[in-house]
């Protein structure tokens, strides 16, 4: 490629000055380029075959003899991985999604060399019908505010050139060049920024703590063991834009005081830790780590250490256990991590959105960052949005945005015109949202009131398919399995909670045992150490309490209303529906199914497992649930 | 693994004990599991005691005792596959190996591994088969990978039919190659 990807190998940078001069640099050589096509290479887009599309379109380019003019960037995730792979062409910023390694060909010879729009890789609006040719078409994107994402497709994760055309380290020039340490964090408290990670807590207020604890020798800790389930911006942040989180650790470093800095990134995200590794190479090798940075007095370094695959290492005591090689087990915190943390030296902890803030914060002044979001809760928030609504991805929106906007303004609504009756928040620590709340602001406060939290921002939607009972059985399930088991409380209580929600589920429920539930969350939430265990109760308590006529329908009629609870279904074939195509016959991992060539099939009840694959297999609908 | 080949490994991590999960990590991902003989030679050379070694190679998940099969499938079981029906996929897989979750068939070909998200939640329900990502998988799909990767129909008690049928494994196949699905969290070329 004959663009700032060959470029000769950076050189050290000594000053600010030669910061901005690299970046001019960069910049002209960037205009050069006469076309740039970006191409999404995230995790999942990489799962919809992204990599065949881009050995494609290499090929056909070669072959059309446009290696010259044009680049071919693969960055980070671009946040709409239901429409993936995703492709955007520049001049014009051309929009195509769903490629195929087909595709290439024509969008080499008809776009890139003929300059012409190709109607059939654009976005179509499933609701007007209307092709998007942009991003800022599409209604998925034009509803959100994307301040940190939109970052995403400019850079090439891989590529330090890129961040800084894009206006990288700019904010850490800035604090090199004149302003204190303490100037730093007043930017950082007027922003009003908290924690991204579930807590919430003041980030400032952190800082000061951890800068005023005594000790010459401090850390900064990224926690990037995104471990809620049903949440990945973390994943796409550092996967995608690694410097901008390094930079703002760096400006963290600089406010507290720290020489050294630890990226704890889950070993389940490969892509991720091979990136943020990269991105610390190439950023000790331009002198933004490392001793005196840009000629400084400031030195800091960052070192990657792997997650071992424990959710509730995502806890900030448990994380410090992992990192200095022991078993990941939470400490009580009388003596908290700022003063107390990695080898006992005071220790800020942010999670990988909260550092990524940091550098526009700095940038653009902590007053621009307030004017975003609510009273309590600014700037904006990266939520995922997935489960049963049309447009899932990661979706970035002031705080304070309803629900409401979010699930349908965003995402959609419901695929398959069902109805949805819930979302919830905040993964194992959250709760689940009934419909009639979604005109809710969503913020770090009014969640919390609503008896769920922001958490990381998962926001998993659920439609009348989704059985209620059945997801506060699969948090209890996913949480007994997660909790340490060092408390007692939490190692019991919630294995107690699951019998109860597991016997109703299973039609032994009795009616008394939702007040004893009621008792165990409120004991396993008052006498738990850490936050898994303190917030475990969360997903039965706020079930109960606004879905409580679905126990009860599980308990008093034996039923499950949404037809997803085993022993209360029965399975059974409609022969009138039923065309004997034999495709369940095969499908059943079970061999429950029997019938003749075009003869309505038969379900042996004795050998169902009611796993659903037959109704997933019939085109017919001839599988009843009952 | 003997000393010499965990060299590599080793280097530049001895005598740091803060270095043992990440060098557990290390042993695992390129011998498939941790062995006793590991953790005794992990133990002696960063110095940590042997007791502590072991219990982290029990606590952390990604850290496996015994050897893992020949191809492994991991079936994400996050918030958002499990709405979207990651359950029938386990369940497909049982009916099919007769495996749960954390466990080898018979013939050491498949080993099952849950995990709890694989960060790819608009994607879902995600499985990876032998670190390739394939997204929207449905127990049909999950049947054609697994035919693919050399599987057999454990016999079903209602099925008189000897491991899989011909048509079936031609189904499977068109469907593999079809809609071959590949790549992965693999390294992008750029």
């Amino acid at each position: 490629m004959p663009t700032v990807k060959n470029a000769t190998a950076l050189e050290k940078l000594s000053s600010p000055e030669s910061l901005e001069a690299l970046r001019k640099d960069i910049q002209a050589r960037s205009r050069q380029t006469k076309i740039t096509v970006t191409m999404c290479g995230g995790t999942g887009c990489c799962a919809s075959r992204a990599q065949d599309v881009m050995d494609a379109l290499r090929s056909e380019i070669k072959k059309n003899r446009l290696e010259y003019d044009v680049r071919v960037r693969i960055t980070g995730c671009h946040g709409f991985c239901e429409q993936g792979p995703l492709m955007i062409i520049d001049p014009g910023n051309v929009f195509y999604c769903r490629l195929k390694p087909e595709h290439a060909a024509d969008i080499v010879s008809r776009t890139l060399a003929g300059g012409e729009v190709i109607e059939d890789l654009l976005y179509t609006d499933p609701v007007t019908g209307r092709k998007a040719r942009t991003e800022s078409a599409i209604p998925f994107y034009r509803a959100q505010d994307r301040q940190l994402l939109s970052l995403n497709k400019l850079v090439d994760p891989l590529c330090i050139e890129d961040y800084i055309g894009a206006g990288g380290y700019a904010a850490l020039a800035k604090a090199l060049s004149g302003m204190t340490p303490a100037a730093v964090l007043e930017q950082v408290k007027k922003s009003g920024l908290r924690g991204r990670g579930g807590g919430g807590y003041p980030t400032a207020k952190k800082w000061a703590e951890c800068a005023d604890a005594p000790g010459e020798e401090k850390f900064v800790i990224c926690n990037a063991d995104e471990g809620d389930p049903g949440a990945y911006m973390d994943r796409c942040l550092l996967e995608g834009n690694p410097h901008l989180v390094l930079e703002g650790m760096a400006l963290g470093a600089l406010a507290i005081g720290a020489q050294h800095g630890y990226i704890y990134v889950r070993n389940e995200y490969p892509l991720a830790v091979r990136h943020a590794r990269a991105a610390v190479e190439s950023a000790r090798a331009a002198g933004l780590l490392g001793g005196n940075i840009l000629g400084s007095e400031f030195s800091f370094d960052v070192d990657i250490a792997r997650g071992g695959g424990a959710f509730v290492c995502g806890e900030s005591t448990a994380l410090i256990a992992s990192l200095e090689g022991k078993v990941g087990e939470p400490r009580p915190k009388d003596v908290h991590t700022v003063v107390q943390g990695l080898w006992d030296k005071p220790t800020t902890l942010n999670n990988v959105e909260t550092w990524a803030n940091v550098p526009s914060i700095i940038t653009n002044g902590g007053a621009w960052f307030a004017s975003k979001g609510t009273k309590g809760s600014k700037g904006t928030k990266i939520f995922a949005l997935t489960g049963r609504v049309k447009n899932t991805g990661l979706v970035e929106v002031p705080m304070g945005t309803s629900l409401r906007t979010i699930v349908f303004d965003i995402g959609g609504g419901a695929p398959e015109g069902r109805e949805i009756k819930a979302v919830q928040t905040g993964g194992p620590s959250g709760g689940c949202l009934p419909l009639s709340m979604f005109d809710m602001p969503v913020d770090f406060d009014a969640l919390r009131e609503a008896g769920s939290m922001v958490g990381s921002g998962g926001i998993v939607v659920m439609d009348d398919k989704t059985c209620m009972v059945d997801v506060a059985k699969y948090f209890l399930t996913f949480l007994r399995d997660e909790s340490c088991g060092k408390c007692s409380t939490c190692r019991l209580g919630i294995d107690r909670m699951l019998e109860i929600v597991t016997d109703i589920t299973e039609g032994r429920g009795r009616l008394e045992q939702l007040d004893l539930l009621t008792d165990l969350a409120d004991t396993v939430a008052a006498a738990s150490l850490c936050g898994l265990g303190k917030t475990a109760p969360n997903p039965v308590l706020s079930t109960l309490k606004y879905f409580e006529e679905e126990y009860r329908a599980h308990i008093l009629e034996q039923r499950c209303p949404a037809g997803v609870c085993r022993s209360l279904i029965e399975y059974s074939i409609d022969a009138h529906a039923c065309t004997g195509c034999g495709t369940c016959a095969r499908a059943c991992p079970h061999g429950a199914i029997s019938g003749g060539k075009k003869q309505p099939h038969v379900l042996d009840a004795s050998l169902c497992q009611k796993c659903g694959i037959c109704i997933s297999s019939c085109k017919f609908g001839a599988i009843l649930v009952a | 693994m003997s000393a010499l080949t965990l060299e590599p490994i080793l280097k530049g991590r001895r005598s740091q004990p803060h270095m043992l999960i990440e060098t557990l990590l290390d042993v695992q991902e390129s011998n498939g599991y941790v062995s006793t003989e590991d953790m005794k030679i992990i133990s002696r050379e960063l110095g940590v005691p042997e007791i502590e070694v072991y219990r982290a190679a029990n606590f952390y998940k990604a850290l496996s005792l015994k050897p893992r099969g020949k191809n492994v499938i991991t079936i994400c079981a996050g918030t958002a596959c499990h709405v979207r029906g990651s359950n029938l996929l386990s369940s497909q897989i049982h009916g099919l190996l007769g495996i749960g979750p954390g466990e080898t068939t018979a013939d050491g070909l498949f080993t099952l591994e849950q995990v709890n998200c694989l960060g790819a939640c608009a994607l879902g329900p995600v499985v990876v088969l032998n670190g390739e990502y394939h997204d929207h998988v449905t127990p049909a799909k999950l049947k054609a990978l697994i035919l693919k990767a050399g599987g057999q129909e454990k016999q079903a008690p209602g099925k008189k039919r000897t491991p899989v049928k011909a048509s079936a494994r031609k189904e499977a196949a068109a469907c593999a190659n079809g809609k071959k699905r590949h790549s992965s969290g693999k390294a992008l070329k750029s």
